[in-house]
């Protein structure tokens, strides 16, 4: 019995990297923001770097609510569609040169969204995570937290439901 | 009085940032009442494939136009803030078209106010997305 040689790490990372800067770039709305993804593995951060253009109240200052919602919204739906990917990824199935914009993996779409605010957002970077709570063949929940500079007081929290592409289209 | 309530909301409007990055424009407000709508722009698509609007932009949008309808209400608030508000997106706004948004606030108490919001594109009998939201009332002591 031999096992077939693992493949040097950096043919993995570069593979993987690709695909994930595939997915963020095709999206012109996270690029308007400037939403950024860290990687570690499997697990995804969300960072939404500050920029003047996020304030919602200048004379607090706090950041609007709605560009935290966005950046929640981007945070389920690339991890939604990053799990999605993953499998054909690890095993060879998916070449990330030719995940060009123009033709990536259809996106799973937001059925309802539900942010909570927890405290104001501070004038500076902001953090995400999300969480597929369930994820079926046509429907997925998936809850979001976001903080800034303690991991554990958030500032930010969303659940929401999406409409999973079908497989193959 | 109407018009002078329009051009103070507007200006309102106009101080925010992000809802002038986003180019939201402020068409009507009442009492308790705002209107505010959104010209279609590619760089606020969400899904490349269909040119459709990303959700999160049109959830900035109903925020901002809650906000605003909270601002109008007769009890006089002196600021507020989003407490939770969700969006529940019916169909995607067809491409090119602009989006215009309708919220109200629907019970209002000393510390929260209750608001419905509705957007549309050009085919006003299909909603494209309706939300409800608390915003907190702060009161000028």
């Amino acid at each position: 019995m031999t096992r077939p040689k693992p493949e040097p790490v950096q043919v993995i990372k570069q593979r993987r990297d690709a695909a994930l800067h595939a997915l963020v770039n095709g999206v012109p709305y996270i690029q308007f923001l400037g939403v950024e993804f860290d990687r570690r593995g499997d697990e995804l951060t969300a960072i939404l770097p500050y920029a003047d253009k996020l304030i919602g109240n200048p004379i607090l200052p706090a950041l609007h609510g709605g560009g935290t919602a966005a950046f929640l919204e981007i945070t389920a739906i690339i991890e939604l569609a990053w799990a999605a990917l993953w499998e054909d990824m690890e095993a060879g199935r998916l070449d990330p040169a030719t995940l060009h914009p123009s033709h990536l993996p259809r996106l799973p779409k937001t059925i309802d969204f539900t942010v909570d605010y927890l405290r104001s957002g501070l004038p500076r970077d902001a953090y995400a995570r999300a969480r597929i709570n369930r994820s079926g063949r046509r429907y997925a929940s998936v809850h979001v937290e976001a903080w800034q500079d303690n991991r554990s007081r958030l500032f930010a929290q969303a659940t929401g439901h999406f409409l999973m592409p079908e497989r193959g289209a | 009085m109407t018009e002078q309530r329009t051009r103070i909301a507007r200006q309102f409007i106009e101080a925010i940032p992000h809802a002038r990055a986003l180019g939201m424009q402020l068409d009507a407000v009442g009492d308790g009442v705002a209107e505010l709508s959104m010209a279609y722009d590619e760089r606020f698509i969400g899904d490349p494939s269909t040119g459709v609007i990303h959700g999160g932009a049109v959830f900035a949008l109903m925020d901002t136009c809650c906000g605003a309808a909270v601002m109008n209400h007769a009890t006089g608030a002196a600021g507020t803030a989003t407490l939770d508000l969700r969006i529940d997106y019916m169909r995607p706004a067809t491409p090119g078209q602009r989006i215009r948004t309708r919220a109200e606030c629907y019970h209002v108490t000393r510390t929260v106010a209750f608001v419905r919001a509705t957007a549309t594109d050009d085919d006003d009998a299909r909603p494209v997305a309706t939300a409800s939201a608390a915003f907190t009332v702060e009161r000028a002591t």
